[in-house]
């Protein structure tokens, strides 16, 4: 047989790095045997819902649980009181702050949970909910982070009363929660007092939800008498999970057991630790029964994380040629009621300094303050790295804002300011270091791929035309972006680094499992861990089991969020993998009597050098070592790694959005998005397809409708599914992909990540293009969301 | 999400129907689609003690030419209305507007009676059936009595509806030659109501217009007929001025509640536009 | 709590009874007494189409029928999909195309499509896109489910399939 044949042939059966195999996942989900925490059903199972204050802001008089614990059928009804006994009616937020599990006496948002009723079946529950009363006493709301700042202010959080230091320095005020500031003040002040041109805007992102298709919830079992706890859970993070728990409850860690099962969608929403989780370990405890709570679609909406409600003021310096001299940011950042971000400890705006984008800035200086208001708590991350879309925003908004100023093409003025190629490592002002990056082939490619020249020329010509019922936008974004975490020098949670892991073990067949710290929750984690391992180890990816998110069995590990499966657990694999194939080598050169140096690896199978008939297969070996090894080498083939990265990884992109907006009616088409990728090496390139294509509609849907507003009584707008803007079929526009591949230079296997740059990536995109459209009228930015409605309003400000 | 108990009666016959409803009150409600209304009971925001399924009755059903009019049963389902080669012959609009209500599995649930009889101002039979100039055929313990669709909706979910009724058939006129008609809804998204949408019926003679109807979903208490508008078209040609004339007209009658699909200026405009966009459809239909 | 009645309805063929209030929704029967789990529960107002099953020969949202208006009914559900161990060609066309990633919307995407597909055999791009609007997905972006209905309509009309994500095109070029 041709040899070339033979490889292709093993190379297919390996399934390994580069492949476009199908998924493992799928069999499950299309037979409808997914295993969702909602499709977990016990013995004795009840099951619970949570009774939500009305109001945004109360006193809480009084609670009577009476009428609803008499109902037939109900078994319990717990407030802070019964909580209190316990110390759970508090528990600690990843962000250092106190979050009430139910109401003490105080409510700060709407819907917060003040009890949990639980019961035989849902339908009871629903019906004893109906009979708490609680006398509320109003008291007067604030939903404006920079009212929330007047001396005056409404106190939101009593509870913090006299505490003038939080858990990231000083309180200025009884409504703040931080000040963080990092770079070179005194540089960047100098090099905008020197500048030839300088620029400013002030953007808000609003505050917007993740909402992914299944709500959260949990099943919480409490075996009295072997004192386990097992708890199901929707949870992005299980070991985090788990140490929570066991911090809040005294349990050690090893009778406590999280479960993630299947995920249906996460995208950052299902990090933290919420009050129906506690609340049903609680009642497990109490009742010695399974618990059930899954809360509503309205209840996800408006009460678990939500993302950004970032006011942001950012300032670009640069000469009369648009090189970029420095950036000056300033953040009023709305946390809600609690302090509730899932942040790195020790960076309580995230990765906000990568703010300085794909742009060799020489001076920048950033500094966000923290404040409570009357709404929900989060400042979660949707779809990104912490807080990484919000900086990502505003530095691409920004350079267009200067482009705009200077006459400057917007893709010419980003050329200008890249950072180049020989650059890398290239160390920011803000103190991270970029470890690779090709920016400008990336975006030429994009523009020839669109002939940009002929988009451009249409515009004029559609501009010059005053009876063209549209408007035509076009938007450019070239963004890096930080994701990976973290090295634990710089990232821990709670403490504790921010590595992640694999466990492998082979068995005397060939055929391993292999456990990880991580949790897909769509991301087909089953599919290309695999195909790592395959091409790391050679056994075949068909051969390979992979198991994630039961805390009892797989390693520990900080979960799925920030794009830091492959980033980091990925590295994990890659390196037990090779910890495999080492000891396989060892194995092989015993069995064929030669040294493990007169080895080579070739895809699935150890071969002499020189003499290529002379083979031991990854099967045969895996057989070997559970009965023939070298002296002095331990039995069985398993290998474990916990992986610290040195480093973030940077995956970055060229987006370009064509749209037409008509005048007089707001109404906007998407009519093209050019979307490329560098995520480094690319494991499967149908997965990255599909998480971009998600991305996409992710980053289409917040820029186009999505937002949860306020009204002056606190009440949250929009918090079902006919408002909150989730894009049908119809709605959503076709999207083209493409890529170019800058491998990581520190990553085992040069893999980045990819599934959140395009919502990163296409945000500031479509407000690049919704801009660009009335650019000519001499609009700079206009806040998102771009529903009709607003974008109509903008037109009629400009007389059109 | 779960609504509070209640009886459930399911009658076979229009009869039984009426005798229940007589029976129980204003403690029944009818369920046909149940869209509207189970939503509203899960919420707890209706809690009828007796639940009348319309589903088996099956003078409910069917879509007729009976004479110069089409008779649609209450219980016709807005995708069988999609679906019929009958009205896909004679009364098009009704596909039109059936395709642009809430989305496919709403459609195979929701009817053409309970639409209308709900008196939402954002559903949107109730302008289609003004436009039409509609003929509702509404039964009770009295017999049967005919009511227009023009003096139907009386505000709010309010209806000419009286305790005990029910709606049992929608019967339309055959349009005469040359008549064109459409309809513009403005939404943020499937399945949403209307920002302002606007159902256009016009009939052109050597090329001069020789009847209108116009009315507007969603920008006042009921859906609204909009005569002054209809009227200026006639005798002209549905030209760009006209078209822009009747739009002015229609927009001088909106009221609409501001809400997060927008506040009453920008609703009234594009009131206004869906007018434009719907009568220039209709014109041009009416060549065909 | 008011009465109980029994229901008897066909479910994926099997005649089945079942105890329900009146006020019971078909889709916590479904899921909390009789194992049919693969019909999600994602927004409860009927907005999201997680819930869809098939009712006498119409998709419905489950979350918005009462189970006592299933009397008699024939009810199809993804566990009904696949015969004898054989995928049903939506299912091969979900898995071929890459038409899910969480799995939440899958069950009600594919019933729901298989209805389409009853109804229109050759649906175009846009036909697809108008008809299952009544489905939400997180994940996917749709994209990659509309190929993956044109590609069981096509294997339903008797042509040759091929997935449009080749395992190795990649690696090859």
């Amino acid at each position: 047989m041709d040899q070339n044949v033979e490889n292709q042939g093993r190379l297919e059966k390996l399934e390994g790095i580069g492949c476009s195999r199908k998924r493992r996942e799928d069999p499950r989900f299309i037979q409808g045997k997914g295993n969702y925490v909602d499709d977990i059903k016990l013995p004795g199972m009840l099951f619970a819902v949570m009774v939500r204050s009305p109001y945004a802001h109360a006193k809480i008089n009084s609670i009577d649980t009476s009428k609803a614990k008499a109902y037939p059928g109900v078994h319990a009804v717990l407030t802070a009181e019964d909580l209190k006994p316990l110390k759970l009616h508090w528990m600690p937020t990843l962000a250092g702050d106190v979050q009430a599990v139910l109401a003490d006496g105080h409510v700060s948002f709407q819907n917060q949970e003040v009890a949990f009723v639980v019961a035989d079946d849902r339908y009871i529950a629903a019906d004893a909910a109906e009979l708490v009363e609680v006398d509320y006493e109003e008291l007067p709301v604030i939903v404006d982070p920079f009212k929330a700042l007047a001396p005056d202010a409404p106190v939101i959080r009593p509870d913090l009363d006299g505490k003038d230091v939080g858990a990231h320095g000083a309180r200025k005020h009884h409504n703040h929660i931080f000040n963080w500031q990092i770079g070179d003040k005194d540089k960047t002040d100098r090099a905008f007092s020197d500048a030839e041109v300088t620029v400013a805007q002030d953007m808000h992102y609003p505050r917007v939800h993740h909402c992914p298709l299944e709500t959260c919830g949990s099943v919480a079992s409490y075996d009295a008498i072997r004192g386990d706890l097992t708890v199901w859970i929707t949870s992005q993070a299980p070991h985090v999970v788990r140490t929570v728990v066991g911090m809040l409850s005294s349990i050690p860690e090893s009778k406590i057991r999280i479960i993630s099962p299947d995920i249906g969608g996460g995208f950052g929403n299902k990090v933290g630790v919420y009050p129906g989780y506690v609340c049903a370990i609680v009642a497990s405890i109490v009742l010695g029964r399974p618990v059930k709570w899954i809360e509503s679609r309205s209840e996800n909406l408006t009460t678990t994380a939500f993302a950004r409600d970032y006011w942001m003021s950012g300032e670009l310096a640069a000469d009369k040629n648009g090189r970029i001299k420095a950036l000056r940011v300033n953040v009023t950042a709305d946390h809600g009621a609690f302090d509730a971000c899932a942040d790195p400890t020790k960076w309580p705006a995230g990765m906000f300094h990568v703010c300085t984008g794909s742009y060799d800035i020489p001076n920048a200086h950033v500094s966000v303050d923290g404040v409570y208001t009357n709404k929900f708590p989060g400042g979660v991350a949707y779809r990104c790295s912490f807080r990484v879309t919000e900086a990502v925003y505003l530095v691409e908004r920004m350079i267009d804002v200067l482009a705009q100023k200077l006459g400057i093409d917007k893709a010419e003025i980003r050329k200008r300011n890249f950072i180049k190629h020989e650059q890398f490592p290239y160390l920011t002002p803000l103190g991270l270091e970029f470890d690779s990056g090709n920016y400008l082939p990336a975006l030429d490619k994009v523009l020839d791929a669109v002939d940009y020249k002929a988009l451009r020329a249409e515009q004029a010509q559609k501009r010059a035309d005053p009876n063209c019922p549209t408007l035509m936008g076009i938007g450019i974004t070239t963004f890096t972006e930080i994701v990976g975490a973290g090295p634990s020098k710089s990232c821990d949670i709670l403490g504790i680094g921010m590595f992640d892991s694999c466990e492998i073990r082979v068995h005397p067949d060939g055929s391993a499992i292999a456990r990880m710290g991580t949790i897909s929750q769509g991301q087909g984690h089953q599919t290309t861990y695999a195909q790592i391992i395959a091409s790391e180890s050679g056994i075949a990816a068909s051969q390979i089991a992979v198991e994630e998110g039961d805390t009892s069995t797989a390693p520990y590990g900080l979960g799925t969020y920030g794009s830091r499966s492959t980033p980091v657990a990925g590295a994990a694999v890659a390196r037990a993998s090779r910890k495999i194939r080492e000891k396989a080598r060892k194995i092989a050169a015993h069995l064929l009597e030669v040294s493990p140096d007169d080895l080579e690896f070739d895809l699935d199978q150890f071969k002499v050098k020189g003499n290529p008939a002379k083979t031991k297969s990854m099967k045969e070996i895996a057989w070997a070592a559970y009965n023939n090894v070298p002296e002095g080498m331990e039995m069985g083939l398993e290998a474990v790694d916990y992986y610290d990265p040195p480093n973030f990884t940077f995956p970055f992109g060229a987006y370009l959005c064509v749209l037409d907006v008509t005048k007089k009616t707001g109404e906007t088409k998407v009519r093209r998005f050019y979307a490329l990728d560098d995520c480094g090496t690319r494991i499967n390139p149908m997965i990255i397809e599909g998480q971009i294509h998600g991305g996409l509609t992710e980053g289409f849907a917040v820029a186009m409708g999505q937002e949860l507003p306020y009204d002056e009584q606190g009440n949250v707008l929009g918090g079902t599914l006919m408002d909150y803007f989730l894009p049908t079929s119809m709605e959503t526009p076709h999207w083209e992909t493409d890529f170019t591949v800058t491998p990581s230079p520190h990553h085992p296997i040069g893999a980045k990540g990819v599934a959140e740059s395009p919502h990163v990536g296409s945000i500031p995109c479509f407000s690049s293009a919704m801009v660009d459209a009335f650019a000519h009228l001499g609009t700079t930015h206009f806040n998102m969301p771009y529903n009709s409605y607003r974008v109509w309003q903008h037109a009629q400000s400009l007389g059109i | 999400m779960i609504p509070r108990p209640f009886e459930y009666h399911a009658p076979t016959a229009l009869p039984e129907v009426i005798a229940l409803l007589g029976q129980y009150g204003d403690e029944a409600k009818l369920l046909a689609g149940g869209h509207s209304l189970l939503p509203m009971m899960k919420l707890r925001f209706a809690g009828p003690g007796h639940l009348i399924d319309l589903r088996k009755v099956a003078e409910l059903k069917g879509i007729a030419l009976v004479g110069g009019e089409i008779h649609i049963g209450a219980m016709t389902t807005e995708n069988e209305l999609i679906f019929s080669t009958l009205l896909a012959k004679h009364l098009p609009l009704l596909a039109e507007v059936a395709r642009q209500i809430a989305d496919p599995q709403v459609r195979y649930k929701g009817t053409l009676g309970g639409d209308i009889s709900h008196g939402d101002p954002g559903n949107d039979h109730p302008a289609v059936m003004m436009a039409m100039d509609a003929t509702f055929v509404l039964a009770g313990a009295h017999g049967e009595r005919l009511v227009k669709a023009s003096e139907f909706f009386h505000g709010l979910y309010d209806t000419a509806l009286t305790p005990g009724e029910v709606m049992t058939q929608i019967r339309l006129p055959l349009p005469p030659a040359g008549t064109g008609s459409s309809y513009a809804k403005l939404k943020r998204k499937t399945g949403d109501y209307a920002t302002a949408a606007a159902a256009a019926v016009v009939q052109v003679k050597n090329s001069v217009c020789v009847q209108a109807r116009i009315a507007l979903t969603n920008v006042g208490p009921t859906a609204l007929l909009a005569g002054d508008a209809a009227a200026s078209l006639v005798g002209k040609t549905i030209d760009e001025a006209a078209i822009g004339h009747a739009a002015a007209l229609a927009m001088k009658i909106c009221d609409p509640t501001p809400d997060l699909r927008g506040d009453e200026a920008y609703k009234t405009a594009m009131a206004g536009q869906m007018v434009e966009r719907a009568l220039r459809t209709a014109a041009a239909r009416c060549a065909i | 709590m008011s009465k109980k009645t029994i229901v008897n309805f066909k479910l994926n063929g099997a005649s089945t009874d079942v105890m329900v209030e009146p006020r019971e929704l078909l889709i916590h029967t479904l899921r909390d007494k009789l194992s049919i789990t693969g019909p999600h529960i994602g927004c409860e107002t009927s907005h999201c189409g997680a819930c869809t099953v098939d009712i006498d020969g119409a998709s419905v949202k489950s979350c918005t029928v009462l189970t006592v208006q299933c009397e008699g009914s024939e009810l199809l559900t993804i566990e009904g999909f696949a015969k004898g161990g054989v995928l049903h060609p939506l299912q091969e066309g979900f898995t071929q195309e890459h038409g899910l990633q969480c799995g939440f919307c899958t069950p009600g995407m594919i019933t729901r499509a298989y209805r389409l597909l009853q109804e229109n055999p050759s649906p175009t791009e846009e036909d697809i896109r108008f008809w299952m609007a009544g489905n939400l997905c997180r994940c996917t972006g749709y994209q990659n489910i509309v190929k993956a209905i044109q590609y069981a309509a096509a294997k339903m009309r008797g042509e040759t399939v091929t997935t449009s994500h080749p395992l190795m095109a990649e690696l090859s070029a």
